[in-house]
This record gives structure tokens, C-alpha cells and sequence, in this order.
């Protein structure tokens, strides 16, 4: 510990047990420290509960309320499981992006944790929910509880009409085609009670009727099918398959489409943040580190606070190599802390190689260029950005080939000046979703046939579908209420079929 | 400035709904591994929660990911020895080396099964869900230990902690304003005279003065009129009406004879332990009678029952006797359901076995709502079974039930009490 500091102020207290004064007096100082900063947050509210109902609210999602469904069950108990043997602690906080933005303290938690807390949460999360671009424009911060809320009440009103059973059967089809069910490029509307309520009623009705429509346009004999021109349904293909369900799907009844409509919302307000994990978690751990640090230098905080802190924030961001057992790919936590640091460097302290990198911020007003990345970038493009050659280095990154091709896998690059692009290049689109996760979209209805849906898989390095698809193509059958074809379009261009689905829908309704 | 909730006390266990469907989609699954369960438990914690696994498999949720195959290219940490181009061995798969991180979680995940436990009272109601006693009558009324408390209105009586507060007030708003109507009439009547009175003369004037007192007077009255009164007090009645309930009788007729070998006699136990359970804690109303028997019968407490280690020679006559006399002697008064459950190996003395199975069907059978035979071997039948199943096709509360071992002993049970829809 260094000797010079002048120690200025009386530092807070630091007990092992908490209590409310002291929660307010470690956030006041946050808060001020915070603001220094210029970090922009919604206005926080915290709440202090129990680990019981920490589990509850992982095993939901992390939302304060959800629907009712077996999922939740079954993750709340595995997370009960792992917690009660002791083979997995259960996260410190977990932050909601809503306005305000809740943090959820555990009351097991030391002072010290909770101020870490609130540091990481209700400053680091909180900010980056407010500033950063893809949350702004895909979720709807100040309406979420409210949607969730509805959601619950609406549900738990089918079940009463339709029974349970056959609402669980249709949410868990809705929930294996969450991942493709979100707009990937298209801004979703707003959410809001008040309109979703009003709304309901009349979407419900005019959905309805379009889709009678569009079933009025088969014409009654086959014979003149040959006169009419090839038209093609849905013109352009579609991305979002919840979405062109909810609208097309030609036998679900309206409170049916209400319910997939609910889901691809809920999967919709996950979606950014499955994209910024590492900048998110790193955001809030710079954070963390920089404010509690920044009260200890005022003399603020006691040592032995420091030493507990600094235990948790290091076992938080740590790295293992790739040879160790305890791998398990890139710690967010790590990667993100390494980058925002580095970042901070850059600006602050450039060296040669920084400016040849970097030439814009190297030298910059850290603040300024932090806002600037927090706001405009996500994993993909914040890596691609700004990962620099120190961080590569430090880290060792390597990349490896693996063709299934090849005999042998090769490295193709390593943290050398030869290998610095490339590795980067794979690794931002390692975090690209796009690449990530298997490209399906709705290829076409037969109209004039059996109403059959086809799905297109496009093949991405010839990298296939895992087995699973098949449970879900019955899923996307039972939704449609006919048969679902799978195709795969090779990069060669070549289209071949996966899979056939057939659906009789008086079956699905009788079990 | 930050708001700081306690949510501490509120809404425990929200996710309990959660879990109960959890439990319901996989009632099959669960039942089947409590019912594996069961085999490989000793009779002491037969009754204790259980850790169930279900294959990871009947419980996934699929999605759309990518499999095994095609080009990937990643990146790790700590490079200890490679270089650019370097051609590296695949690693066996689900090393940590090889594929993406993605598939090599999913890989590893993949088939193990999940397991979580449940409490004891989730694990007996998986246990005994569905199941009843057959046949069970509910006549009689008889023996009412149970009364269940019901509000009745309101008396004018009872013990303080009763009283209505709203309707004791409102009768005492009511009687204030009838007791006090006459006198208000009047006063309203005199305060009209004093107005006029006080226009035309001066305030000290003697008659103005005489109505004043009047007026005074009547107010005193009125104010005299009490508050609240015993009178008004009303009390929230409750009445306690009897409840309804059946009761029944089971006995318990266990062969501890030398050919019951240690093997036999715990599968005997565990099935009785099984039934004494599910009775208990289904009916409140339950008696239940523990016979065993080798060459002489014994009534025995419930500790003896399962827990003593006396042997001898067969004769399973003498314990239907024992049944029957205490059957005659003590619950054939018309209100008593009236169950018998026995087990043997089968391996009677020759010549007992007719007897037996007279016994059974004139004597005993008549009276009984349901008598079960559950004969415990692991090859052919033996005498007894033999005999007794002349008696199946005349008596339709007579039901026999063979088990090989320990794996038997649930479904037999099952199959046995499994309820009947009416």
C-alpha cells in the first residue's frame, strides 16, 4: 500500500454484516463518484432478498415476474441442486434493464459485496442498459415489467379457458424457435400496457382475418392453378420465424397468436444482451474496479474492504489457459475488464505501437472515447474495433482451424504482428451471432399445394445442423398445423431436403 | 436517490408453481425412478425424500443450433507452444482443444441425466397417487372424533374475542337514534319556539330563560342514552359441525415360517411397510391388525411386526383363524370397511391349504371389502396359491398377486390398489 496518500476522510465502516444505513451510505459515495465520472444511469432501485429468491429469479430468466412454465421449474431445480451441494455459488446480483433499473442483493452478501454490487450493477449494468445502442433501440426499458406483467395475466387466463396442458404444449413449441425469433435488423415497436391491452382485442381480430384472407386466395379447382403465375409466399424470405407464425400461421386461434407473440417479445428483450456480454460484463467490472478504487484513494474505504474486494474481483476475472481442466472459453468478465483497461491506456498513456493502431484515440479523453465505444458498438464490432495487440498478447490468444476435412487441425494465427488481424478477425466473429448460430429462414408456403411451410437452412462453412433440428421442425409443425419441410442450400449452391414433417393437426389436437 | 426495497419476506417460493408443472409433465418418469427407488431402499427410510434422475434427454429443450462438422475456426487463451501454421492432432472429442466452445459444452452436457431431489411429501404422493383402498364404503357415520368449525351468523352471546364489531355498533347506532327520537322531536320543537321567541324579546327574558333549561334538560338526556350497551353486543357465531369420515380395518397377515428365507421375509416387510404407509397417510380413520404367523398365529404390535425374528413350521390356517376371531370379535359391528392382506411363499402344510382356503371364502371373505393374497417366490406357484385360486372366480373382493423380488413389489401394489373409477 502506498505511503503518501493522504487520507482525508474518515473511512466507512466495513462489518461483515450490512444494514440498510450502511447500504445508502457506500451507495451515496458511489453515487457521487459515479457522477464525477459522467456516468448516465436510470435511476436505481435495490432490493435485498433472500438466496431462495435469488434461485426464483434466475430460474426466471432474471425477470421479477414471468409466466408460469415447466423450463423454470426444471432450471430453478438444477440451480438448487448445485447451490445446496455447494459446487456453485450463486451469482452476487442480478441487474434488470428496466426503468429504474432493479438490482437484486443477496442478503448473504457481505458489505463488501454489496458495494461491489452496486458498483458492477446499479452504475456498470445500469449505464450501459441507458447508453449503449442496441438496448436503446431493441428494448423498452420503461415497459418491460409492465409487458411481463400482462404476459403472466393473459396466460394464466388461456390456462383457465384452454387448460393447461394444452397452453404449456404450445409454449414449449414457442420456446424452441426463441433463437429464431427475433428481428435481427428490423426495429420492433414499442412496448406498452396500456397499448397491449387495448390492442389485444382488435390484433386479434384483424389477424384473424388476414389469415382467412390469404387462405381465400386458393382457388377452388385445381385445374386453373396451371393459368395462374407461380406466386411466391412470403415474397422476400423470412428471418423471424416466430413472427411470420404469429401473422400466417393458418390455424392458430387468436389467443394462440397472442401467446407467440408474447414469447418472441420476451426473446426479443434478451437478444441485445446475448450480443454484448463481453462489453457489458466488462463495462461493469472496469466500473467497479475504477469507482471502488477511486473511494479508496479518498480514503474511504478500509483496507481489509480492499482485500476482500480485490479477492472477489480477481477470482471474477480470471483466465484460464486453454490445457487447463477448468477451461471453458473466454471468460467474458476477463476479456471485457482486459479491453476497457487497455482502452483506458490507450487513451491515457499511448506507446508507438498504440498510435499505429489506434491513431484516432490514442492520446484521446478517455471519457469521451468510453462513451463513445459504450454507445455504438456490440461484441462483434467492439472486438473488431478494439482489441489491441497488448490485450492479444496478454491474453495469448491463438487461433485454431479445425476442418473436418483435414487429418490434422492448424493454428492459423498466434499474438504476433503477423497474426494480430486474424486472430481479432475470428474472434469478432466468434461473438457474431450471424455465424454463431445456424441461419434458417422461411423459404416458402405452398399455397396452391399443401399448404406445406419450407424452412431453408443456409450452410455457413459447411457446418450442419445439429440432430436436435428434427425435434423442433415438429414443434414449427405444430405451430403451423401443417407439414414443415427442412432444406440446407450448400455454398455450392446445391439445395437438398433435410427433413419432412408431416402434421395431422386432429392428432396434436387429441394428445 | 437510490430506493432500497426488503423483499426478503415476501413471496417465498415463487417458483413452486413452477415446480409442481415441472413435476406433473414428468410424473411418468419420476414414478418410474421412485419406483426403482424403492427396490434399493431399507425398510427405515422407505418414507424419506428421494433423488430422482431422469435421462437429461425426455427433458431437453431443443433449438436450432449447429452440430459437429464443417469449418470452425476459433480462439483460445494462453498459448504455451504454438506457432502460425503449426499442424496440430485432433484431440478425442470433447476435449478441450478441439471444437468450438458452443459445441463442446453441449457435447458435454448431452447425455447425463438430471437429477434434483424431492421431498418426502412429493416423493409419497408420487408414491400413492392414484391409489385406494377398493370397495371402501362410507355408510357409517360412526366414531366422530372430527368437527369442523363453520360460521353461523351472529348471537347475542359469546366470549369476547368473538365480537362483531360492525354489527354491534351498527345496533347501537340504532337504539341511540330510537331511544333519542322522542326527545329530539322535542327539542327541535322547543329550539323553533326559542328562535322566535329570542326575535322578539331580550335574552334574559324568563320564558327564554325557561326554554333554555328545557332545551338543557332534553340535551341531558340525550346525552345520557349510552354509547354502546351490553344490549347491542353482537357475537360472530361459529357452529361445529361433525365431519363425515369412514374407518376401516386392515390386516396384516405376515408367513415368517422357516421357508421364508431372510430374502422373502424383507420382501414381505417392504410390502407391508408400503401398505402401512399408504394407509396411514391416506385414511385417518384406520386400524390396522398385525398378524404373523408360523404354526401358531400372533397378534403383534407394528415394532414385532416388522422388526422380530422368530421362525417355526407353516400352518397359515392358524393365523386365518386368529383373523377371523378377531374380525368376529371386535369390528362386525356393521362399522368397519373391513381389508385383509396376506403374505406367504406359498409352502403350506399339504393338508392346510383346503382348509385355508374354507376358511378364507366362508368365513372371512363375506365380510371383507377386499382381501388380497400376495405370494412371495421366485419360481412356480405353490399350494396355497393353488388353492386359493379356485376362489377368484366367486369372489370378486378376493384379489392374489405373485412377486419374484424386490422390482415386483411397486407395480404389484400399484396394481392392487390402483384406484377404480366408479
Amino acid at each position: 500500500m502506498s505511503t503518501k496518500r493522504v487520507r482525508r476522510k474518515q473511512p466507512l465502516p466495513s462489518p461483515g454484516e450490512w444494514t440498510f444505513e450502511l447500504i445508502e451510505a457506500y451507495h451515496a459515495e458511489i453515487d457521487r463518484v459515479a457522477r464525477e465520472f459522467g456516468l448516465d444511469i436510470y435511476p436505481n432501485q435495490v432490493e435485498m432478498i433472500t438466496s431462495e429468491q435469488m434461485m426464483d429469479a434466475y430460474s426466471s430468466v432474471g425477470m421479477p415476474v414471468n409466466y408460469h412454465h415447466w423450463s423454470f421449474g426444471k432450471s430453478f431445480l438444477h440451480t438448487e441442486k448445485g447451490y445446496r451441494r455447494g459446487q456453485m455459488g450463486l451469482a452476487y446480483e442480478i441487474v434488470i434493464n428496466s426503468n429504474p433499473c432493479i438490482a437484486y442483493l443477496m442478503e448473504e452478501n457481505t458489505m463488501t459485496m454489496q458495494a461491489l454490487v452496486i458498483a458492477h450493477a446499479a452504475y456498470g449494468h445500469n449505464s450501459f442498459f441507458k447508453g449503449n445502442y442496441l438496448f436503446r433501440q431493441w428494448t423498452s426499458a420503461d415497459a418491460i415489467i409492465d409487458y411481463l406483467l400482462f404476459a403472466r395475466n393473459f396466460l394464466t387466463e388461456c390456462e383457465e379457458r384452454h387448460g393447461e396442458e394444452e397452453v404449456e404444449l404450445l409454449l414449449d413449441s414457442c420456446h424452441a424457435l426463441m433463437n429464431v425469433g427475433v428481428d435481427r435488423y428490423k426495429r420492433p415497436a414499442k412496448l406498452s400496457l396500456t397499448k397491449e391491452l387495448t390492442r389485444q382485442r382488435e390484433r386479434a381480430e384483424y389477424l384473424q382475418s388476414q389469415v382467412n384472407d390469404l387462405w381465400r386466395t386458393l382457388p377452388a379447382h385445381q385445374t386453373k392453378t396451371q393459368v395462374m403465375e407461380e406466386r411466391r409466399f412470403p415474397s422476400e424470405p423470412q428471418e423471424n420465424l416466430l413472427y411470420f407464425i404469429e401473422k400466417n400461421a393458418p390455424l392458430l386461434e387468436p389467443w394462440q397468436r397472442e401467446v407467440v407473440r408474447i414469447v418472441r417479445k420476451v426473446s426479443q428483450y434478451f437478444f441485445p444482451q446475448r450480443q454484448t456480454q463481453v462489453m457489458n460484463e466488462g463495462w461493469a467490472t472496469f466500473w467497479h474496479y475504477t469507482l471502488l478504487n477511486t473511494l479508496y484513494d479518498e480514503g474511504l474505504l478500509t483496507d481489509s474492504f480492499m482485500m476482500e474486494f480485490l479477492h472477489s474481483h480477481t477470482n471474477v476475472i480470471y483466465q484460464p489457459s486453454y490445457n487447463e481442466p477448468w477451461y471453458r472459453g473466454i471468460n467474458p468478465y476477463a476479456l471485457g475488464f482486459a479491453m476497457w483497461t487497455d482502452l483506458r491506456r490507450i487513451c491515457e498513456n499511448p506507446g508507438d505501437e498504440d498510435r499505429r493502431w489506434f491513431p484516432d484515440i490514442a492520446g484521446s479523453n478517455w471519457q469521451e472515447t468510453f462513451d463513445f465505444a459504450m454507445r455504438n458498438f456490440k461484441d462483434e464490432s467492439f472486438i473488431a474495433q478494439f482489441l489491441s495487440p497488448k490485450v492479444m498478447r496478454d491474453f495469448r490468444l491463438f487461433a485454431i482451424l479445425d476442418d473436418d476435412k483435414e487429418s490434422k487441425m492448424q493454428v492459423s494465427a498466434i499474438h504476433d504482428e503477423a497474426g494480430y488481424r486474424r486472430v481479432r478477425e475470428i474472434l469478432s466473429d466468434n461473438y457474431n451471432l450471424g455465424s454463431r448460430e445456424p441461419n434458417l429462414q422461411v423459404w416458402n408456403v405452398d399455397l396452391r399445394g399443401d399448404r406445406s411451410l419450407t424452412l431453408r437452412h443456409q450452410a455457413y462453412k459447411r457446418r450442419p445442423l445439429h440432430g436436435e433440428s428434427e425435434e423442433v421442425l415438429k414443434h414449427v409443425a405444430r405451430l403451423w398445423g401443417f407439414a414443415v419441410k427442412l432444406e440446407v442450400t450448400h455454398e455450392d449452391g446445391r439445395i437438398e431436403l433435410l427433413k419432412e414433417t408431416r402434421q395431422d393437426r386432429r392428432r396434436t389436437e387429441g394428445s | 436517490m437510490v430506493r432500497i426495497i426488503d423483499r426478503r419476506f415476501d413471496s417465498r417460493n415463487k417458483s413452486a408453481v413452477n415446480r409442481q408443472r415441472f413435476m406433473r409433465r414428468f410424473k411418468g418418469q419420476i414414478r418410474k425412478a421412485v419406483a426403482d427407488a424403492i427396490a434399493g431402499r431399507s425398510i427405515k427410510d422407505l418414507d424419506n425424500g428421494e433423488s430422482v434422475s431422469i435421462p437429461a434427454r425426455d427433458l431437453s429443450e431443443p433449438q436450432f443450433h449447429h452440430g459437429k462438422g464443417g469449418v470452425w475456426e476459433n480462439v483460445f487463451t494462453g498459448n504455451d507452444q504454438f506457432s502460425s501454421g503449426d499442424q496440430i492432432q485432433r484431440p478425442p472429442s470433447g476435449g478441450g482443444g478441439g471444437s468450438g466452445k458452443g459445441k463442446a459444452s453441449k457435447d458435454g452436457e448431452g447425455e447425463d441425466d438430471f437429477v434434483f431431489n424431492l421431498s418426502r411429501e412429493e416423493f409419497l404422493d408420487v408414491f400413492f397417487d392414484d391409489l385406494a383402498l377398493p370397495n371402501l364404503v362410507k355408510t357409517q357415520l360412526a366414531r366422530i372424533s372430527e368437527y369442523k368449525t363453520q360460521r353461523a351468523g351472529f348471537t347475542n352471546d359469546g366470549t369476547p374475542a368473538n365480537i362483531n364489531v360492525v354489527r354491534s355498533l351498527r345496533g347501537a347506532l340504532g337504539r341511540r337514534l330510537a331511544l333519542s327520537s322522542p326527545y329530539q322531536g322535542r327539542l327541535r320543537e322547543l329550539q323553533r319556539q326559542l328562535e322566535e321567541l329570542l326575535e322578539t324579546r331580550p335574552d334574559d327574558d324568563p320564558e327564554v330563560l325557561q326554554l333554555k333549561d328545557e332545551i338543557g334538560i332534553l340535551r341531558a338526556k340525550i346525552e345520557a342514552i349510552p354509547f354502546i350497551d351490553t344490549f347491542d353486543l353482537r357475537y360472530n357465531n361459529r357452529i361445529k359441525i361433525p365431519k363425515p369420515t369412514t374407518q376401516a380395518v386392515m390386516f396384516c397377515i405376515m408367513d415368517v415360517s422357516g421357508s421364508m428365507d431372510e430374502e422373502k421375509k424383507a420382501t414381505a416387510k417392504r410390502f407391508f411397510m408400503l401398505l402401512y404407509l399408504f394407509l396411514i397417510r391416506t385414511y385417518e380413520h384406520i386400524e390396522v391388525v398385525f398378524i404373523r404367523h408360523h404354526t401358531i398365529a400372533k397378534e403383534v404390535s407394528e415394532e414385532d411386526f416388522f422388526h422380530s425374528r422368530e421362525s417355526g413350521g407353516t400352518v397359515v390356517s392358524s393365523a386365518l383363524e386368529m383373523m377371523r376371531d378377531i374380525l368376529h370379535q371386535r369390528y362386525l359391528n356393521g362399522a368397519w370397511n373391513i381389508y385383509g392382506a396376506q403374505a406367504s411363499d406359498g409352502d403350506n402344510w399339504e393338508n392346510d391349504s383346503p382348509h385355508c382356503r374354507e376358511l378364507l371364502s366362508d368365513t372371512i371373505l363375506p365380510f371383507v371389502q377386499h382381501f388380497a393374497y400376495i405370494e412371495i417366490t421366485p419360481g412356480e406357484p405353490q399350494n396355497l396359491w393353488r388353492e386359493y385360486e379356485k376362489l377368484t372366480g366367486g369372489h370378486p373382493n378376493f384379489a392374489l398377486q405373485h412377486i419374484e423380488g424386490l422390482p415386483d413389489i411397486y407395480p404389484v401394489f400399484r396394481e392392487l390398489f390402483r384406484k377404480k373409477l366408479a
